[in-house]
This record gives structure tokens, C-alpha cells and sequence, in this order.
């Protein structure tokens, strides 16, 4: 099971801040990932193709523009800009 | 050193770092504080959510950028989450150094990149619900000004 995480106003969108969601077995992309959540959740399918969401996959953040593979066994957390301090 | 905590911190934690120290010629301390909500009348507190391991990691790599830039002798941050109320301390950064420059300019940086790339998220709460706060343009300038400093240097 991959374990997806939404912070900040992403949880409204995804109506949770943690979903657990079975990957096929052999390696996927992100954006497979993101096809399977607006099915899941339409209003999360806008809020995710934000430009300003950052994704990291096992708490390492991904290159802005980017598909990275994930698989099964992920971490994939989907944040919003931050605003520490 | 790196406390993300959900307690209170004392701001004279910042002057522990200069502690069995001789070699300290100046210490640079920050606190940044939950001010009062004049914009939401009946907003009543604040909450910061972080994400446990990541955050920490990435305020790391934000003091390495300090310390590769500054010749500080050591720092301290302590940042906050959970609830808290105006008034309240969330973020202390305290940097020693042999010569002031170093401490005021690491302290300055550090700030500017928590304000931006610490992953903390933040929302306001009161009487009428709940609402998720955006970062501010002024805090992207001043990273981004960093950041500009950083290509043209030699």
C-alpha cells in the first residue's frame, strides 16, 4: 500500500490527510498516482496540477517538474507552498 | 541543534549555545512571535501542522546552507507546532560566531529560508471556521534575493 499525504488546504480537497492506496506491482508514475486520486476525489484532481504543489516521495522532495516513479511501498506526501517561521 | 516541539520554549534557551564557550565573539538571537489576528476579527488562534522527519530534514539543510555561507561556530533553532495564541513564540534561531557579521547575516538567512521552504502549514482558527494562510510575496523576495546571492557569487 502506498501512503499518500496531503497538507495544508490539500486535506480539505482530499477530504483526509492520509490515504492508503494499493499501487500495481510493478513501477508507476506520479502522475498515474494523481489519474487515480481525481477519480477518487474530482476537486483534489484541480487542486493537485497547482504549479505551486511540491511532492515528495519517501521525504525527499521531487524536482518541480517532474514524474517520478513510485511504488507500492511509497511514502508520497503532496504539499502546498510553506510558511514556516 | 533542531527542536521542532509542540511546548512552549523559553527565549533565553537562545543564550545556552554561548555556554563553556570563550571563543564566542557575538551572538545573534531571533524570536518570531504569533501576532494579533487584525485581519479575521474572530480569529482566535493559530495552528501550524508540520510533517514529522521531513520538516526537521529540511530545516537541516536550510542551517547547512547557513553554515556553508557563514562562518558561525554553532546554532540554534527551536520551532513550534500545534495551537497557539497571539502573543505566543514560534520560532527561536540563535547563531554564535567569532565576529558579529557572520552571526546577524547566518540568523538573517536562516530566517528568510524558514519563512519560505520549512515545511510548516499554517491556519487560522475562530468562531466562523477555519482557513488555511498563503505564504506572503515579501518572504519569496527575501529568499529569493538568497538565492540570486548564491549564482553570482564567484
Amino acid at each position: 500500500m502506498a501512503r499518500v499525504l496531503f497538507f495544508g488546504r490539500l486535506s480539505d480537497a482530499a477530504g483526509t490527510e492520509e490515504l492508503l492506496i494499493p499501487l500495481p506491482a510493478h513501477a508507476g508514475h506520479l502522475s498515474d498516482l494523481k489519474l487515480l486520486l481525481v477519480r477518487l476525489h474530482p476537486e483534489l484532481g484541480v487542486a493537485l496540477e497547482d504549479p505551486t504543489i511540491r511532492v515528495a516521495i519517501n521525504q525527499k522532495l521531487a524536482p518541480v517538474i517532474s514524474d517520478p516513479e513510485i511504488f507500492d511501498r511509497d511514502e508520497i506526501a503532496f504539499m502546498p507552498p510553506m510558511s514556516g517561521g | 541543534m533542531i527542536r521542532i516541539q509542540v511546548e512552549p520554549f523559553d527565549e533565553s534557551e537562545a543564550f545556552t549555545l554561548r555556554r563553556g564557550r570563550a571563543d564566542v565573539g557575538g551572538l545573534v538571537s531571533f524570536t518570531g512571535y504569533v501576532r494579533d489576528f487584525t485581519q479575521s476579527a474572530d480569529v482566535t488562534s493559530l495552528e501550524l501542522q508540520h510533517y514529522p522527519g521531513f520538516t526537521e530534514t529540511e530545516i537541516s539543510k536550510i542551517v547547512e546552507k547557513a553554515r556553508g555561507r557563514f562562518e558561525i561556530l554553532d546554532c540554534l533553532v527551536i520551532h513550534r507546532y500545534g495551537r497557539m495564541l497571539p502573543g505566543d513564540p514560534i520560532v527561536l534561531v540563535s547563531v554564535i560566531a567569532v565576529h558579529r557579521d557572520a552571526a546577524f547575516e547566518a540568523a538573517r538567512l536562516i530566517m528568510d529560508y524558514l519563512k519560505t521552504d520549512a515545511p510548516f502549514w499554517k491556519k487560522e482558527i475562530g468562531a466562523s471556521g477555519e482557513r488555511w494562510i498563503e505564504p506572503r510575496a515579501d518572504d519569496h523576495a527575501a529568499r529569493a534575493e538568497w538565492a540570486e546571492q548564491e549564482k553570482t557569487k564567484p
